[in-house]
């Protein structure tokens, strides 16, 4: 399937040479560069959301409040984290960074179909996430990521408007890459490219944008009558006024619970992509593991009233959404046994992408279960506002997404950037990053279990040693993201270059030069196959000629 | 203005496409998803009020009474009227009918300008009258309501806000469109344009449709 590229010709154009001043990239509309725009700024959303992370584990080493020292700051510490980490960095991280990459390169489409909305949802999202940083210099505010009324409406004496803006205006950069990626996977596939050909990557990345372009217009809605509240001082959800706050928590959780999908989905996308190609065997199952994204995207839509079992919502309400919730388990498992069913009887390599992605099958399984106990009304009512919610929720968002996003990153960076990154401290980090992400959390459940609530920055002595173990496993994560940072950074000078398909690998992208050129393929592909057309007896042959290929490149650019 | 030479031209093809049909239909598509999460915004509002609706049922109605249904009956006719010009502009862009398009254009936004005069005289009326929500909030006609028709009025304000937000963004769509097409020699310039705005028009007017029965006829069938 590869296509031999002279080494000259490879470095003498790509997307990258188009231009190098800041107005080609500030300028630009070549989907690939709005990506790693993209990527930048997520990446420094990540680390001051991280940040914030460490300051609150550090806090929680001991039971008194004594590195913050009011509960108000620590209020404020943990929805900076949330805020950031959830608007400004899961929700936009595999879909604007890799999808908006790939998309188009893995149909055979020459851009996004809009690509000028596409620069404006990143303009967007940077005047979104300007208007919190804003914010949270300004003062922050401590109404946790959830911004619950009556709390918000009416007492919180924080920045709780302007927050609401950044959070109004960045669901609209959300709303405007989805909205491109369903047209783009509509309109603009190659000759061949039929709807079951596409591989997973573009199928996670459409049910997402479903969910982004469907869910978060009420987001914005929302938020926007909590404004109206707060600041007309009249009542839609103040129940002295006649308001009810109950409806903003359904208007709130009809968003956010798809959106905690829109934080897993695209991650699907990623692990479907790696398993096969370090497996060296076809996805088992494509079309049911396509289908399963769609059943969790629909699913996700009736399944929100499962945050609100204990807010006074109707006992039969509770019922219902409990067994739905039980239903996202199928494809949920249908997605988990056929990603293990894909390694039986492969070629399995463990270079550092399938570390994380197996990485992220085993922590999302857990994190998956632990959403089964939570789902189940009676015993969601004993930990519920624990620490048992916390450790489900970052073993999907942190164990999942980020682990995803991180093997992602890996698996595409040199179709990215033409570089390959250390294999050595690649593999390293990923090791890193999951004994770490474990010390973390698996201690959280513990505590959650033994009736650790969340939010609160003292508790009593019992807790600390398994607080201690969390918060080392914190400083042990925070190595494992920084060395990424790093060395991935540093491939971009040192790195050997990448031939077109490093992994010899299946799908459009790898058949395109690295980086590509500006309007992806030389010509317009045409596709004959099924995807996922691997071999696991060839696999070794083709592998070792790939890495010799790039052993044999120079380290330094010619050009 | 139409001539044989104008009916050959053909929309500008952006190099990202492979042919018109696929342009043209990326940009349908992408206008029908727009108009998907307008709906959902504007359900956010919509759910809002079924839910007080149901709560507060003789509020609603006796505060429902209050509001100018006749203004609000001519304001339902202006804007119908307006989504027929709108339809005719898009049908005369297709025919490369370039001074009937401007002229439908033109008739559309007139008649997005009276809509939204009539609804500034009703609301300043509300306001003489003290049914605007928040301090100035006096509901005189029968006190023992006012909590909960201040929720009503409320939302009648918010929705009827968003909508007319929504129109004065449209009343620019189309202004700027006929600028557009008035500029260029070429209809064809502008047919896409046209098309989009014109699903966007009529998105408005469907808004309308259903906020008229809910917020001035709640009883009215009794």
């Amino acid at each position: 399937m590869s296509v031999a590229i002279a080494p000259e010709e490879r470095m003498a154009r790509s997307y990258l040479t188009d231009g190098y001043n800041l107005k080609s990239w500030l300028l630009t509309t070549d989907h690939k560069r709005i990506g790693l725009l993209y990527m930048v700024s997520i990446t420094l959303f990540f680390f001051v959301g991280g940040a914030a992370a460490t300051i609150l584990r550090l806090e929680l080493m001991t039971p008194k409040g004594d590195l913050i020292e009011t509960a108000d700051a620590y209020n404020r510490m943990f929805t900076l984290h949330g805020v950031v980490m959830v608007w400004f960095f899961l929700i936009p991280s595999i879909p604007a960074v890799l999808g908006n990459f790939l998309v188009p390169v893995m149909i055979g489409a020459r851009d996004m179909a809009f690509p000028k909305l596409n620069l404006l949802s990143w303009y967007i999202f940077m005047a979104g996430g300007i208007i919190v940083l804003a914010t949270l210099i300004a003062g922050g505010v401590d109404t946790g990521w959830t911004f619950y009324v009556p709390f918000s409406s009416m007492f919180s004496n924080t920045f709780v408007v302007p927050a609401a803006a950044g959070v109004f205006i960045v669901g609209f950069s959300s709303i405007l890459t989805g909205l491109n990626i369903i047209v783009t996977t509509h309109t603009m596939r190659c000759p061949g490219m039929t709807w079951d050909r596409l591989p997973l990557f573009v199928w996670a990345q459409y049910a997402t944008s479903l969910i982004m372009v469907l869910a978060t217009p009420v987001l914005a809605i929302t938020v926007a009558l909590l404004a109206a509240e707060r600041i007309w001082g009249v009542g839609i959800f103040d129940p002295r006024l006649g308001g009810d706050p109950i409806l903003f928590q359904h208007l709130f959780w009809f968003y956010s619970h798809p959106a905690v999908y829109i934080m897993i989905l695209p991650g699907f996308g990623v692990v479907s992509e790696i398993i096969p190609c370090f497996a060296r065997r076809p996805i088992f199952g494509y079309k049911f593991m396509a289908g399963a994204l769609l059943a969790i995207a629909f699913l996700g839509f009736i399944v929100w009233g499962h945050h609100m079992f204990v807010s006074g919502q109707s006992m039969y309400a509770g019922f219902v959404f409990s067994i739905i919730s039980f239903l996202v388990a199928i494809p949920s498992g249908i997605k988990v046994f056929n990603w293990t069913a894909t390694l039986y009887k492969g070629s399995i390599r463990f270079d550092t992408p399938m570390l994380y992605a197996l990485g992220f099958i085993g922590l999302f399984t857990i994190g998956g279960l632990t959403g089964l106990i939570l789902a189940s009304l009676a015993v969601d009512v004993h930990v519920h506002d624990t620490y048992f919610v916390v450790a489900h929720f970052h073993y999907i968002m942190v164990g999942g997404m980020v682990m995803a996003y991180l093997g992602g990153i890996h698996f595409w960076w040199p179709k990215l950037t033409g570089r390959m990154y250390s294999e050595w401290w690649g593999k390293l980090s990923a090791l890193i990053v999951f004994f770490g992400f474990n010390l973390t959390f698996f201690p959280q459940f513990v505590l959650g279990y033994l009736g650790m609530p969340r939010r609160v920055y003292e508790y009593t002595e019992d807790y600390q040693i398994l607080h201690i173990m969390s918060t080392l496993g914190a400083s042990i994560l925070a190595v494992g993201y920084l060395l990424p940072l790093s060395y991935l950074i540093l491939s971009l000078w040192f790195g050997k270059h990448a031939t077109g398909n490093p992994w010899s690998a299946t799908g459009l992208e790898w058949q395109t030069t690295s980086p590509p050129p500006t309007h992806n393929f030389e010509e317009t592909p045409v596709v004959t196959e099924a995807p996922y057309a691997y071999d696991p007896v060839v696999a070794e042959a083709e592998y070792r000629a790939s890495l010799a290929e790039i052993e044999e490149r120079p380290r330094v650019n010619h050009t | 203005m139409s001539t044989t030479h104008e009916l050959l031209q053909e929309p500008p093809l952006a190099e990202h496409f492979d042919d018109l049909e696929q342009q043209h239909l990326s940009a349908q598509l992408g206008m029908w998803i727009f108009l998907a999460t307008e709906a959902l915004f504007f359900g956010g509002l919509f759910c809002a009020y079924t839910v007080y609706r149901r709560m507060h049922w003789i509020e609603f109605v006796v505060a429902s009474r209050e509001l100018n249904v006749a203004a609000g009956a001519i304001n339902t006719a202006v804007l119908l009227t307006s989504s027929l010009t709108m339809a005719l502009a898009v049908r005369a862009a297709k025919l490369r009918e370039r001074r009937w398009l401007l002229i439908y254009l033109a008739i559309t936004i007139v008649f997005g300008a009276v809509f939204l005069g009539i609804k500034a005289f009703e609301w300043s009326e509300d306001y003489e009258r003290g049914l605007v929500p928040g301090s100035l909030f006096t509901f005189p006609f029968r006190p023992e309501f006012a909590g909960f028709a201040e929720i009503f009025f409320l939302l009648y304000f918010l929705m009827t806000g968003l909508h007319a937000i929504h129109l004065i963004i449209g009343i620019a769509l189309v202004a700027t469109v006929a600028g557009f097409c008035a500029r260029h020699q070429y209809v064809a310039q502008g047919e896409n344009l046209v098309e989009m705005t014109g699903l966007y028009w009529h998105f408005i007017d469907v808004i309308w449709v259903f906020l008229y029965p809910l917020l001035y006829l709640i009883d009215v069938h009794r």
